[in-house]
């Protein structure tokens, strides 16, 4: 009941209000931003939350979010060192996310939507998510004194779990939150607007300009540690990419620092797996950062819980390289055994690019994997495999390039085998381009082509060359 | 039999397949969405399986089946997998020889 008048909760009626539930759980008029034909304007999204680099910072040191350490992974490095040609093998370094208050880097996502929702008088916040997310937000609401709803993804239709997601509403309760489990399915959104509607809280969105924003700290203190510590920037900077936001917000940061960093995405591959299906759920053993998220997320980021989404990597993105769950768990082990971090292994992601990415690099050079994330029962190398091994998954060693999502997953058999491998992105570019245009209603402006070059970090020449193929 | 206020945990179905979006896999389209919550119980007494309403932790109702009185979590860290010993094996016999390992 919402005034007294009976409300239509069918999907139908719930998602047909869409717009007006979003618009009331964010006072965001995202209809500003669109300008004639496909464009709209992303920066005056980005500053129109009214909360500066320099307001993100001095929220998060409020909140005790962020200016996490960086480590650097000497005998990772020289184990890199072992399998490349002589002079490569760059020096590896790991930025300790885990170090935040609920134990990864979203907790900068989730400090200014938390702080502005304060601000602007809702009671409450809701977030959609099965990962670190949740737990960054109900930390957050806990500090700041709102309550919290966490929806999330976690069963099959045989109520069977991902440990992993368990794990993380737990700490979400544990928080103070309450957590809505669901059974597989695109709904989860569905169930979000419900929730948004029937207590009129605010939509803390992954993929809003608060939470992206607040990712710019990570980018900007990347910038300027290895600065101050060892006078040079980093070479290379790999962001694990699911929804797009770690990425996006991070290079945005690290321009803003005045870092030149190539800036690379990597994804754990889970090519074939279904991933609204309810068998194959359990088959798989990474729950984010996977490319079942990164590369639908990437070409096509406007299919969130946002009418226009603040996530856009392929605006920032020189590189896209996918790594095997043999390959993840593998450096999550090196990490502990070679190294004496625990970590949590989705969090490796980027770690194990870096690795193999390290060797195509000089000596001298330096690569960060921008993040950690914390570990715990459920959420673990070792539930996890036996999670997998339960559910039919063959664990073998050999080469992860023979690797397949579902049916086993491959450790690699020697260090040398563990391999960064190149996606096409100019194929992700002209897919972004050929979805955007397809909502166009008169023929293409220059604006639109030099917009559409901004989108994916190309330029004019390729936007043209991709439409003229149409 | 669990009392009023008792923390318990419900389900429910949310959407039964029929009623669910168009786009999903085969599989997920004939089965219903279901959710889980957990709360204080509002009913006097009730008993699993009972059809029941819940004051959630940030004071929302919720209704459903009850189905776990006092719920508890029973995740850990899983059944033994004998290759991750051999993954560190072979990482410390890579970076410093077989017989330092």
């Amino acid at each position: 009941m919402i005034n007294g008048m009976i409300v239509d909760k069918s999907y139908q009626a719930v998602t047909g209000r869409k717009a007006q539930i979003i618009d009331k759980a964010m006072g965001v008029d995202y209809s500003k931003y669109e300008r004639d034909g496909v464009a709209f304007d992303y920066e005056a999204l980005m500053n129109g939350t009214g909360y500066t680099l320099e307001d993100h910072i001095r929220i998060q040191r409020q909140f005790n979010v962020g200016n996490t350490p960086i480590f650097e992974l000497h005998n990772l490095t020289a184990l890199a060192r072992k399998y490349a040609a002589p002079g490569k093998g760059a020096r590896i370094f790991v930025k300790d996310e885990a170090s935040n208050p609920a134990g990864s880097f979203k907790e900068r996502r989730a400090a200014a939507s938390v702080y502005h929702a304060k601000k602007m008088g809702y009671k409450g916040v809701i977030a959609a998510t099965s990962g670190n997310y949740g737990a960054a937000v109900a930390s957050q609401a806990a500090m700041q004194g709102l309550k919290c709803i966490i929806v999330q993804e976690c069963y099959d239709s045989k109520a069977s779990g991902q440990p992993e997601i368990i794990e993380k509403a737990r700490k979400c309760e544990a928080l103070g939150a309450e957590v809505l489990q669901l059974t597989v399915g695109p709904e989860l959104f569905y169930e979000v607007l419900v929730m948004l509607e029937e207590t009129g809280y605010f939509n803390a969105s992954l993929y809003s300009a608060f939470g992206v924003g607040g990712v710019e700290t990570l980018g900007w203190e990347l910038g300027h540690q290895f600065l101050e510590r060892y006078g040079k920037h980093p070479d290379v900077v790999v962001c694990a990419n699911a929804g797009g936001g770690n990425l996006t917000g991070t290079a945005r940061g690290l321009i803003k620092a005045g870092c030149p960093a190539q800036v690379v995405a990597a994804s754990v591959d889970l090519k074939g797996l279904s991933m609204a299906s309810d068998k194959q759920f359990n088959r798989k053993s990474f729950t984010t950062a996977h490319t079942g998220f990164g590369v639908p997320y990437a070409t096509d980021p406007d299919h969130s819980d946002v009418p226009r989404s603040a996530a856009r990597p392929l605006r920032y993105m020189d590189r896209y390289v996918t790594v095997k769950q043999g390959e993840v768990f593998y450096i999550t082990e090196a990490l502990a055994t070679l190294e004496g971090m625990e970590k949590g292994p989705a969090g490796n992601t980027s770690l194990a690019a870096a690795f193999s990415l390290a060797q195509e690099m000089d000596q001298d050079q330096i690569i960060v994997a921008q993040e950690t994330e914390y570990t715990g029962a459920g959420k673990h190398i070792q539930p996890q495999l036996a999670f997998a091994r339960k559910n039919g998954i063959e664990l073998l060693f050999g080469d992860p390039a023979d690797e397949i999502p579902g049916t086993n997953i491959v450790f690699p058999a020697d260090p040398g085998l563990l391999k960064a491998r190149d996606a096409d992105l100019d194929h992700m570019r002209a897919s972004l381009i050929k979805r955007q245009v397809r909502n166009a209603t008169g023929p293409l402006t220059d604006d639109d082509i030099a917009y559409l070059a901004q989108e994916t970090k190309s330029d004019e020449a390729f936007v043209k060359k991709v439409l003229a193929a149409l | 039999m669990a009392k009023k206020n008792d923390w318990v945990r419900i389900h429910r179905n949310v959407l039964e397949p029929q009623e669910r979006t168009g786009k999903l896999p085969e599989d997920t389209k004939q089965v219903p969405l279901e959710m889980w919550v957990k709360g204080r119980l509002q009913n006097e007494t009730a008993e699993i399986g009972d059809e029941v309403t819940i004051v959630t932790s940030v004071g929302r109702a919720e209704h459903g089946t009850l189905i776990e009185v006092n719920p508890c979590y029973e995740l850990n860290y899983g059944a033994f997998v004998p290759e991750i010993l051999e993954m560190e094996d072979r990482l410390r016999s890579a970076l410093f020889g077989g017989d330092q390992a």
